[in-house]
């Protein structure tokens, strides 16, 4: 860390040194559950910047009690859903980019080289499946995404999010529901 | 009889309860079997959807737009009487959190009876809580109190309305944060807040609510509280103003 010596003392910047491993290891696991549960590149980036800030606050506090990955996994979790909560009361509802312009921008999907019509009606499923995931709320779409994506199990869902195990599994039910309303049609 | 969607759904994330029985029905069922498929069909597709890779440099990135911004956000120590821990387990029944929250409350009144009642000093004797002392208490007082708030009312926000809906506990919680909600409110008040002062009155109507309501509520009667909840969109002002006390919290003078 060229230059930041002198303004900070040893043992910050050894507590720094540290921290810069945590971001190291764990960026882009915590990238892929930002972006699963905002369903957009900038917020997912956003949601990355502010876990790693909020844990260095704590950072001192943190003492190995548990897994760094679990630690700030669930930082993670909370610093999403205040976006979502944020970004869904300033737009009524979480703004997702277009499946096709966002992988072209920063998210390439794998391309398995299928036929036209296979290619348009997986395109129409990620629409559906885009929307759909935006109309869910913010503790909804939480609670799927660590279900489905995570595999957390209902308990770890409920400590996580602060609601019972029956909210919880309440919030992945009706998010299922929803998803199956907008793509059971084309499937 | 045929399985529930919700049966289908906790076995296909292997949560069901009786998942045996659900498994010999499935194999005996071809209804069953057909949406239990189609239920498949969706995750499958959801599992499909494209995963972004933020690239190889990713982690490098990060730390370069990070490394400037924890210059100025030195983690917080241990004996700066930081006292929210930001695991999301930090679960509303943690005693340690009560106990201070009612430690500060007496605190509160303490303080503002010292400065209201105790005697003038002429020769001073003692020394009031000075006036930032007490501000950073009743902030920290009023985030913990926003905190567990939040707690009850996503609870019950999320609760899915069914026939009937044994509420006793939330009830009991919101009964106990009432009276601390009023305390907090005319403080803030005093204090000249009049954002967290709306917000705190806002939320005493529906914890008021949530208290005097049935310990079992029925469908109609959890909606409505559910739309009082919306309707007033207190969950969002909780978090805004709750933000707003932890953002003067780290402050190193409080307000």
């Amino acid at each position: 860390m060229p230059g930041s010596e002198a303004a900070v003392s040893r043992p910050e910047i050894g507590r720094q040194e540290e921290f810069r491993l945590l971001v190291e290891q764990h960026s882009r696991a915590l990238f892929g559950l930002a972006w699963r549960m905002t369903g957009n590149q900038q917020d997912a980036e956003e949601v990355v910047q502010e876990t790693f800030l909020r844990a260095y606050r704590s950072f001192d506090r943190f003492d190995g009690r548990a897994q760094p990955g679990t630690w700030l996994h669930r930082i993670a979790v909370n610093c999403a859903l205040d976006l979502l909560r944020a970004r869904r009361h300033d737009a009524g509802r979480v703004e997702l980019q277009a499946a096709g312009s966002d992988a072209g921008d920063a998210v390439p999907a794998r391309d398995t080289a299928p036929g036209p019509e296979r290619l348009l009606l997986s395109a129409e499923v990620q629409r559906r499946l885009t929307a759909a995931l935006g109309r869910l709320s913010p503790t909804e779409r939480a609670a799927f995404v660590l279900r489905h994506y995570q595999g957390c199990p209902i308990e770890e869902i409920s400590r996580e999010l602060r609601m019972s195990e029956n909210a919880a599994k309440n919030c992945v039910f009706r998010a299922v529901q929803k998803l199956r309303e907008a793509l059971q049609p084309l499937l | 009889m045929h399985l529930s969607e919700e049966q289908l759904v906790w076995y296909r994330y292997g949560e069901a309860k009786g998942a045996a029985a659900i498994g010999e029905h499935l194999a005996a069922c071809a209804t069953c079997r057909a949406a239990y498929q189609s239920l498949e069909r969706v995750l499958a597709a959801v599992d499909q959807m494209p995963a972004p890779d933020p690239g190889e440099n990713y982690a490098a990135a990060v730390w370069q737009r990070l490394e400037p911004r924890l210059q100025q956000c030195r983690p917080a120590q241990r004996d700066e009487g930081a006292v929210r821990s930001l695991t999301l387990t930090a679960l509303f029944a943690t005693w340690r959190r009560l106990a201070l929250a009612a430690a500060m409350a007496v605190l509160i009144v303490a303080a503002f009876l010292l400065g209201r009642f105790w005697p003038r000093p002429q020769t001073v004797a003692r020394q009031p809580i000075p006036e930032q002392v007490r501000e950073r208490i009743l902030l920290v007082a009023v985030g913990e109190h926003l905190e567990r708030s939040q707690m009850i009312l996503i609870e019950l926000a999320n609760a899915n309305p069914g026939p009937q809906l044994d509420v006793s506990s939330e009830r009991q919680w919101a009964a106990d944060l009432v009276g601390d909600n009023r305390l907090y409110r005319q403080a803030a008040a005093r204090a000249g807040d009049p954002a967290i002062t709306a917000v705190l009155d806002d939320l005493e109507r529906v914890l008021l609510e949530i208290a005097h309501s049935p310990s079992t509520l029925s469908g109609g009667e959890l909606e409505r509280i559910q739309r009082q909840i919306e309707s007033g969109d207190i969950l969002f002002k909780l978090r805004v103003v709750e933000s707003k006390v932890r953002r003067q919290e780290e402050k190193p003078n409080g307000l």
